[in-house]
């Protein structure tokens, strides 16, 4: 319990009873202490924070003039952009925040590939992230749904059939999955029902993920354990300050999208209503799926197993790995700035990731001088696997890491730290 | 309690609690089951489960598409020539081996569900002006695969032929499909 004295009598009286002022400031507050040599990579956690909360506020203003069903489901977004007072607005934030909401955690996941966050005794934290970001993906496949377009409705189709791969029952599934025999209105129903649901549910895992940072604290970029006082500083002011500096800079950004981009990351056919009969001539996901659908369609059949399930099981691998992760890192060094063949491969593995994207936003008989992008996807996707399960596990036993600096303070101020004893 | 416990007392005990756990589960697992099953079509969704077509219009050469529990089926009226390279083909020379003959009940009309069993597009071939795959079928668009003239998978990632539904004449002219 914190030993913080509250003079004024109404904060006292509540405190006695329900110590929430301790725990905001044991928190985000003087009582959280945090490394003093943080840079700007530890921002994007708490950007992301902060999107997911415009994000359930503009969707809950959405919410009350958007109607589920097929029927009107296009018709309540168009009315959302022309006749609900400053509804583009919402829309708008809404749409392009789903991308932001992205980008912020993936830069916040290679910061932690970067400075090994995920090493003991942080590997909880690691896994409740990954499964944030799993939710995340469901989250914004559902949403992605509801204005009941083109794309909308082509991703779902092909999503959803995804899960006809898996052998016996896999017909079963789907058709579970649909509520009938395509998707459809039940479909539409249900994934609004679960699109309002889901942000709720990152939000309790937000909680516990943050929950497990405060145990052992924040790492930093020598990856060096936090030694005493002299090493830390307090949250508040500090990082509440530097903090908010980076929102007003995120903020810039994200709204120049909203304001003079709104459409940049959207699909023209979006646009277009919803019709069963008609495919477009290119499904293409979000950017932010763009990886991962590359490893769906990289796999070939293999053996007795079919492309469409080894696909399937791949995309899957492709973020269930990450759970692996802090296993298959054998390094007793977190940060890559003591790490220099792992240094290297980050950033080979950055590059391999950028190319995943990039074919995913080709058609696989497309060919890139001379070469078809179905094998620059299957190249990619190797080394994407060969990444996490051979050339870690490898690296982190060869490699020689240099000397880390003995404490946070004796790198920040170059001289030995003051507390060792 | 302080008394030592017999040996019998245990055993008692142990059941009890074993008995409590698996009746708790099977339970729970029975409770979870209307939840599970509510997400499953509805009866009124299944009730739409049949479509008619009428083929009187449809001439030679042309394709209709009708729906069917919310799925496209097409409905095609084969020429000669299509008919015969249906039937020509070795069922070694198949991805998904069926016999033309065995996928339509009079020749001349061929009835399947139009979604690919790929990812479930919707493939092209069903107007004049569209491409239909080097097979002369249909050609799916969003991966590239293609089907011949009896609706056989024969290039691309998907794995099977289109399916053929469940239909029957009602008279000679009109189809009752489901
Ligand atoms: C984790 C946070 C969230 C993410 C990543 C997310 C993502 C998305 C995406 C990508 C769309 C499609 C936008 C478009 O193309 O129009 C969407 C639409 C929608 N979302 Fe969310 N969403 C989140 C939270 C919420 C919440 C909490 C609610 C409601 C309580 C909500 C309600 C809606 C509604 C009503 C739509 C349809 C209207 C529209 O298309 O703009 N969302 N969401
Ligand atoms: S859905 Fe037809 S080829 Fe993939």
């Amino acid at each position: 319990m914190s030993n913080k004295f509250y003079e004024n009598p109404v904060i006292k009286w509540i405190e006695y009873r329900l110590p929430i002022f301790s725990f905001i400031d044991e928190s985000v507050g003087s009582g959280y202490p945090t490394p003093k040599n943080l840079n700007y990579w530890w921002n994007f956690g708490s950007l992301a924070g902060i999107v997911l909360t415009i994000m359930i506020v503009t969707g809950i203003v959405l919410a009350m003039s958007y109607t589920p069903h097929v029927d009107y489901a296009f018709e309540s977004v168009e009315r959302i952009m022309r006749d609900v007072n400053y509804g583009w607005l919402m829309r708008y934030i809404h749409m392009n925040g789903g991308s932001m909401f992205f980008l912020l955690v993936y830069i916040h996941m290679f910061r932690g590939l970067y400075y090994g966050s995920y090493k003991e005794p942080r590997e909880l934290l690691w896994i409740i992230g990954v499964f944030i970001i799993l939710a995340m993906m469901a989250t914004a496949f559902m949403g992605y749904v509801l204005p009941w377009g083109q794309q909308s409705f082509w991703a779902a189709t092909v999503i959803t059939n995804l899960f006809s791969a898996v052998p016996l029952i896999g017909d079963s599934i789907v058709t579970w999955l649909w509520g009938g025999f395509s998707v459809d209105n039940p479909t539409l129903n249900r994934f609004f029902s679960f699109h309002y649901l889901l942000p709720f549910v990152i939000f309790a895992l937000v909680f516990v993920h943050l929950w497990a940072l405060h145990v052992h604290k924040s790492n930093n970029p020598i990856g060096v354990d936090i030694k005493g006082p002299q090493d830390t500083i307090p949250f508040h002011p500090y990082y509440t300050m530097k903090d908010l500096y980076g929102l007003g800079v995120f903020m810039i950004f994200f709204m120049f999208f909203v304001f003079f981009a709104p459409n940049f990351f959207a699909e023209p056919d979006n646009y277009i209503k919803a019709n069963p009969l008609v495919t477009p001539t290119h499904i293409v996901p979000e950017w932010y799926f763009l990886p991962a659908y590359a490893v769906l369609r990289a796999v070939p059949d293999i053996w007795f197993i079919s492309a469409k399930l080894g696909g399937v099981i791949a995309m899957f691998g492709f973020t269930l790995v990450l759970l692996l992760l802090p296993w298959l890192d054998r390094s007793p060094v977190r940060s890559a700035r003591f790490r220099p063949i792992y240094r290297q491969f980050f950033w080979v593995f950055f590059i391999d990731c950028i190319i995943l994207g990039w074919v995913g936003a080709n058609t696989p008989d497309a060919v890139f001088h001379g070469i078809p992008f179905l094998w620059i996807g299957r190249a990619a996707t190797v080394y994407y696997f060969a990444h996490f399960l051979i050339l870690i596990p490898l690296i982190s036993i060869l490699e020689k890491p240099k000397m880390p600096p003995q404490s946070i303070s004796a790198a920040v101020t170059g001289t030995a730290s003051k507390g060792a004893e | 309690m302080s008394e030592t416990a017999s040996s019998d007392d245990k055993t008692r005990r142990d059941f009890l609690l074993l008995s409590t756990i698996a009746v708790g589960a099977v339970g729970s697992g029975l409770a979870v089951w209307p939840f599970v099953d509510s997400m499953n079509p509805a009866a009124d969704t299944l009730a739409l489960s049949t479509t008619e077509v009428d083929l009187e219009p449809i001439e030679e050469g042309q394709s209709i598409t009708v729906v069917w529990q919310g799925k496209p089926v097409f409905v095609r009226h084969r020429t000669a020539e299509e008919i015969k390279a249906a039937e020509a083909v070795a069922l070694e020379d198949l991805i998904d081996p069926q016999a033309d003959k065995d996928r339509v009940k009079k020749s001349e009309w061929l009835i399947m569900v139009g979604i690919c069993t790929h990812l479930g597009c919707i493939p092209l071939g069903q107007k004049a002006s569209d491409p239909k795959g080097e097979f002369g079928g249909w050609f799916c668009p969003c991966h590239g695969s293609h089907y011949d003239t009896s609706g056989r998978i024969r290039k691309g990632p998907a794995p099977k032929n289109l399916p053929v539904p469940a239909y029957q004449y009602l008279t000679d002219t009109t189809v009752k499909i489901g």
